[in-house]
Parts: structure tokens; sequence; C-alpha cells
């Protein structure tokens, strides 16, 4: 698994480094297309939760997680994070019982305001946890979608 | 791979949906009928910017749904604003599109 990550990150690196010397990355779109492998890589919650955003931090009320109770097809999920916190600079959302709990994570500028969609995949019931970054505080809601196997809607 | 994107002014907050055509396969799947695991192609990074102003960088993994549908929403923005979306997957394909803010 070492040896994995390491050789992953030795050819993502020189890729990167062969792109910004042939002069198809401008410097500053360097950072914008990083993408954090260990982070969407580590298969459980308790490292993805650190590499992604540093670590666990308290349930917040100002987050609201708009989600099915219950998903009749966990392929499709649609999730939804708002929250009125200010100073919002990123939002991870994270499915505690995938094989590789992060989903996703936007990372927001300018005039963008605290709010994320997105749809993700459930392999089975699970947690969903949304981490809002704002003002370089970590803060979570938890929410628990019910995933149905060969269940019919309505 | 085409990518859709609609985006609405309704009061002092524009929502900015973006729909790709992608597959976002994980890489564990099996081919049923070579038995063979399909390999891993999947969105990795993307970004939107309003005007040439960067307002997100999403990543993905894999626990994103085949045909990602991103949502992000900026304050401030009006009708006839430009939208930019460029994304790229793990094989280094891209793709994006521009619009603007009806």
């Amino acid at each position: 698994m070492k040896r994995r990550t390491f050789l992953k990150g030795t050819v993502a690196s020189s890729a990167l480094a062969v792109a910004a010397g042939a002069g198809l990355l401008k410097s500053g779109q360097v950072l914008a297309a990083d993408w954090a492998a260990d982070a969407f890589n580590a298969r459980d919650l308790a490292s993805a939760t650190k590499s992604a955003v540093g670590g666990d931090g308290a349930a917040s009320a100002d987050i609201k997680i708009k989600a099915p109770l219950q998903a009749e097809n966990g392929a499709v999920v649609p999730v939804k994070v708002e929250t009125s916190l200010a100073d919002v600079t990123s939002i991870a959302i994270m499915v505690a019982e995938n094989p590789t709990p992060l989903a996703t994570k936007v990372d927001l500028s300018g005039d963008a305001v605290g709010f994320y969609s997105t749809r993700v995949k459930m392999g089975k019931t699970s947690e969903i946890i949304a981490y809002v970054n704002s003002g370089g505080k970590i803060l979570k809601s938890t929410a628990t979608v019910k995933v149905t196997v060969g269940g019919c809607g309505g | 791979m085409a990518t859709k994107i609609k985006a609405r002014a309704k009061g002092d907050v524009t929502e900015i949906l973006v729909l790709v055509q992608h597959p976002m396969e994980t890489g564990q799947r099996k081919d049923k009928k070579t038995a063979k695991l399909i390999p891993a192609h999947f969105i990795q990074t993307m970004n939107i910017a309003v005007n040439g102003k960067s307002v997100a960088d999403v990543s993905m993994g894999t626990g994103v749904s085949k045909n990602p549908l991103v949502g992000v929403q900026v304050k401030g923005a009006k009708s006839g604003d430009k939208i930019k979306v460029t994304w790229k997957d793990n094989k280094g394909e891209t793709g994006g599109g521009d619009s603007a803010i009806k």
C-alpha cells in the first residue's frame, strides 16, 4: 500500500512537472489542478477526514444537509449542503461507510456563498458528513441515508 | 463528453448548475462479459469561474455519481455574466463549456 502510494505520487508529480515545464500550465493553475490523492484514496473515515480537512470538528446547527432519508438507488443520492456560517472556504462531503469515504470537496472563493450540491454513490446505509471550513475552523453536520436494495419508489 | 451549464439570476443569489456526461467508473466494477475489471475513469477536478474570476474549485473521487451534477451559489451576479467551466479526469481528458447567466 505504501509503495503504491509512493509510486502514484511520483508519477503524478513528474507528470505535473513535465506539463509545467512545457508551459501548458500557468503558475497559478498548478495548485488548482492539484487533486488530493491521499484524501480520496484513504480507506477509513478518520484518515480521509484528516487528509481532506485536517481533522474532525465540532457539530454545528448552522450547517444543513439536504439528503433523502431513504434512497431507492444508492448509485445516485442527491446531497445539498447549505450553511449560514461566515467566511466559508471549503465544503467536504464524506460517506462514512463507502470504501473510500471522501466523495467530493469544493474550495470556494470570490463571490461564492456557503452552498454545495452534488450526487453521491452509496454502497449501503450510511452517515453522510459535511465538513465546513469557516474562517479556518472546521465544523460539521451529519445525516443518515438509508439505502434500500431492490426497493421500489413511493 | 458534453458539459451543460444552467444559471438563472434570482434575487441576490444565483445558483450555477453544471452537468457533465461522464461514466465516473470506480475501477472496482467488473465487465459482465469478460469478468475483467473496468479501469477507473472519473473526473478529478472542476473549476467554475464567473466573469473570469474563480468561484469554485471542485475535487471529486469515485464516490460521485455517474454524470456528475454540481451546484454552487454566488451572490451579486447578474444576468449576462459569463460562466466558464473546465474539468479534468484521471486519464487526463479535459472538457468544459461557456455560458451566461440568464
